[in-house]
């Protein structure tokens, strides 16, 4: 009988099991399995190298450039992201914002537009010949915006990642905010808590949880930025390496260099620290309070 | 790629996730095929026998028909195919266009790796031809009595479609370079057009000081003009022989462009907007852009992308070192027909009657710049008056030069990938307008590496 049962478990289970293992586990293994062969594209053919690609990865001043300049990016954008995104979700909660409904609409709107398009629509506004830069170049006489160019363009990145994001960002936090019960909200009324006590006391550690969630995917999203460079790319190529994120150099690697194993590596190496920075994040987010 | 390893973040940008996943499955996916034909590589694989072929084979395969598949980017392609068809009614050709330039080449290549998904006809650029004829993806076309059309073609780009012995395309368009300038703004500023680089250098210092907003060029790197001014000036910088590879990015010819094309760079004297954007074709209709040194086939492009400009803009021969007369070509297409093709008889048949029959008049309709010798010396051709080029028979300049075009130049057999990093080596002594011969020194250290890692031996 018991047997039976556990059997009626597996057939409900399989679909979902074969789809997981054809679609997740399958390139997963088959990304480890290229990542230990070395396959020359014209003349050589293909040798297994063992841990060979690994060591170079380790190794390889591109890859670390590459890392270091999403770790960059993820400590300085994150938080802006997140703060901003906080704040609207405070304001249209509070009650007191005439329109909530529209500004809700509004920040999120930037969500909805795809992302390619996005990038696209800012990479006119970031012209310095003819778009909105030059024009502001133009109307203080200076040539000193310059988003395009060298020292610019990481934060240029970084505007158009936010602008995409706080309105997601925000639905998360305030759908958390919209779970808090009536009653706590009277409940400190009565106890003569100010606008201000309300939201240290209540509301952030209702969105303790939210926070986390929204961190977690944040630092994924930016440790997989590619997106953006990659269009931002054929405006300012030069600016712009094969390398500047891990999965452009992993993308490049592939699709210009034919190097599908080194492209493999890259890509489990980045993977692996993204897991572990993210479960370090979920561990701290989860133990202390805010 | 791993990205299934950090998947649980999906709904935050998806849209990109959803493209790595997509190309993490597909590289898996390929290798699977791979793997499941052993050591599925390149050469030599049996089935032989259906390669054989001889000159009759292909009128016999035109006749009998059948169904071939055709990638081209180019814009005459459709119309090519349809007069095709009309002329040979047994034969369907399903045209597809499958991107231009590297999206088409990264396409072609997986399905080159992945063994099946060919196309039986591909339009491969002059300087990718290598790179897909070398690892024996491309049919001979000698088998097919091809090499008997020498005669019909320019020097140039007839040795465009051979690597090394072996004949794998027949030229379609081929790209001489010439000097088109804007005459507008050089008879504002009161230049002379440059018959020398010094000349040239010159005119670009004088119309800087004039107006600091005009630049004589555009040049913010770009490995296709790099090369073409390289050959223009002598230089060599790249030859192969079997597995053996040399690259010389300091060669002598190299040397004596960079010695006048830092100038210019150093200077801060040409416009860092990038070829081909928006910015880009603005700048060539609103005199931002006073000259381009590029191939025959911009007329075209220029008519069609850059209206303001009409009635300013004509042509002159290149400059060139010495006042002689000397040009190189910058860009060019071949049909070449793939290994993989089932019916090679017949994609043979259909890339002679693109390029050495009735195709090339649908190819001169559509405005094509030609490569072969009876059309560039057609008197209609060369003396036909262009409206947009304000009345000048520009054909009389691009025709001449694509008779000085100066002969044993080759590209790398992976020109593709060395392009593709042209941006992070010699873009980056652009971005910091410094001499290109440190950029220059870099592009040849990583090329020699990659090289390496490929099978060749390189030396450099």
């Amino acid at each position: 009988m018991a047997r039976r049962q556990e059997a009626k478990g597996w057939v409900f289970v399989g679909p979902f099991l074969a789809v997981f293992a054809l679609t997740f586990l399958a390139p997963i293994g088959y990304a480890v399995y290229l990542s230990l062969y070395r396959d020359q594209a014209f003349f050589g053919g293909t040798v297994f190298v063992g841990l060979d690609n690994y060591a170079e990865v380790l190794r390889d001043p591109k890859f670390w450039e590459s890392a270091g300049r999403v770790l960059v990016f993820l400590v300085v954008q994150v938080p802006v992201m997140l703060i901003l995104a906080l704040l609207a979700a405070l304001a249209i909660d509070s009650a007191r914002l005439r329109g909530a409904s529209f500004f809700r609409i509004v920040l999120f709107l930037p969500y909805a537009v795809p992302g390619v398009v996005a990038v696209l629509m800012w990479g006119f506004l970031y012209g310095d010949t003819f778009g909105l830069a030059a024009d502001l170049n133009d109307l203080f006489g200076t040539t000193v915006v310059q988003p395009l160019s060298g020292t610019w363009m990481l934060p240029s990145i970084a505007n158009i990642v936010t602008w995409e994001f706080v309105g997601y960002n925000m639905l998360i936090f305030y759908s958390a905010l919209r779970t808090v019960p009536g009653e706590l909200y009277e409940a400190a009324a009565i106890d003569g808590a100010g606008a201000i006590r309300t939201v240290r006391a209540i509301k952030l550690p209702a969105l303790r949880g939210a926070i986390v969630i929204a961190t977690i995917f944040s630092i994924i999203g930016s440790f997989q930025l590619f997106n953006e460079p990659n269009i931002l790319r054929t405006l300012a190529p030069n600016v712009i390496t094969t390398y500047y994120t891990p999965n452009m150099y992993a993308y490049n690697l592939s699709f210009a260099g034919q190097q599908f194993n080194y492209s493999a590596t890259v890509a489990i190496v980045m993977g692996v620290l993204t897991a572990i920075i993210a479960y370090v994040v979920q561990l701290r987010g989860s133990r202390e309070a805010l | 790629m791993g990205a299934g390893v950090t998947v649980k973040g999906n709904k935050m940008k998806s849209f990109q996730r959803r493209r790595l996943l997509v190309a993490g499955t597909t590289i898996a996916a390929l290798s699977l095929v791979l793997a499941a034909c052993g050591s599925g590589n390149d050469s030599g694989s049996g089935g032989d026998t259906k390669q054989q072929g001889s000159p009759a084979a292909v009128d016999e395969a035109l006749k009998a028909g059948g169904t071939i598949t055709y990638w081209s980017w180019t814009p005459s392609a459709q119309a090519q195919v349809t007069a095709f068809e009309k002329a040979y009614p047994n034969v369907k050709v399903n045209y597809v266009n499958a991107g231009t330039g590297n999206d088409h080449y990264t396409k072609l290549q997986n399905t080159i790796k992945a063994g099946s998904g060919a196309p039986d006809v591909a339009q491969i650029e002059y300087q990718a031809l290598p790179q897909f004829a070398l690892p024996g993806s491309l049919v001979d076309l000698r088998q097919y009595g091809f090499d008997q059309f020498e005669s019909a073609y320019t020097p140039s780009t007839w040795a465009a479609v051979h690597a090394g012995e072996g004949l794998f395309g027949l030229p379609q368009d081929s790209g001489p370079m010439a000097l088109f300038y804007n005459k507008e703004v050089f008879d504002k500023y009161g230049l002379t057009v440059p018959k020398t680089w010094d000349e040239y250098i010159a005119a670009a210092k004088k119309l800087h000081a004039a107006d600091p907003k005009k630049f004589i060029t555009n040049d913010s790197g770009d490995a296709g003009f790099t090369t073409s001014m390289i050959w223009q000036a002598g230089g060599k910088p790249f030859s192969t022989d079997g597995k053996n590879v040399t690259i010389n990015l300091a060669d002598e010819g190299s040397k004596k462009w960079t010695s006048e094309w830092n100038q210019l760079v150093e200077g801060g004297l040409v416009s860092t907007i990038p070829g081909w954007s928006d910015a880009w074709f603005k700048a060539l209709g609103d005199g931002t852009i006073a000259t381009l040194p590029t191939g025959a086939w911009m007329p075209g492009v220029m008519e069609a992308s850059v209206k303001a400009g009409a009635g300013k803009w004509r042509v002159a021969p290149m400059p060139t070192y010495d006042g002689q007369p000397v040009t190189a070509e910058n860009g060019g297409s071949t049909q070449a027909v793939l290994k993989q093709s089932a019916n090679p008889a017949l994609a043979a048949g259909f890339v002679r009657w693109l390029n050495n029959g009735d195709g090339v008049k649908t190819f001169l309709a559509s405005g094509g710049f030609p490569a072969t010798t009876a059309d560039l010396k057609a008197p209609e051709f060369v003396g036909k008056k262009s409206a947009y080029f304000g009345g000048q028979a520009i054909n009389e300049v691009l025709t001449g030069a694509a008779s000085t075009v100066a002969p044993g130049w080759s590209y790398l057999p992976y020109q593709l990938y060395a392009n593709s990093i042209f941006g992070d080596t010699v873009g980056k002594s652009y971005q910091a307008k410094s001499g290109l011969d440190g950029g220059l020194k870099a592009w040849q250290d990583a090329l020699v590496a990659y090289g390496n890692q490929q099978g060749f031996q390189v030396n450099g």
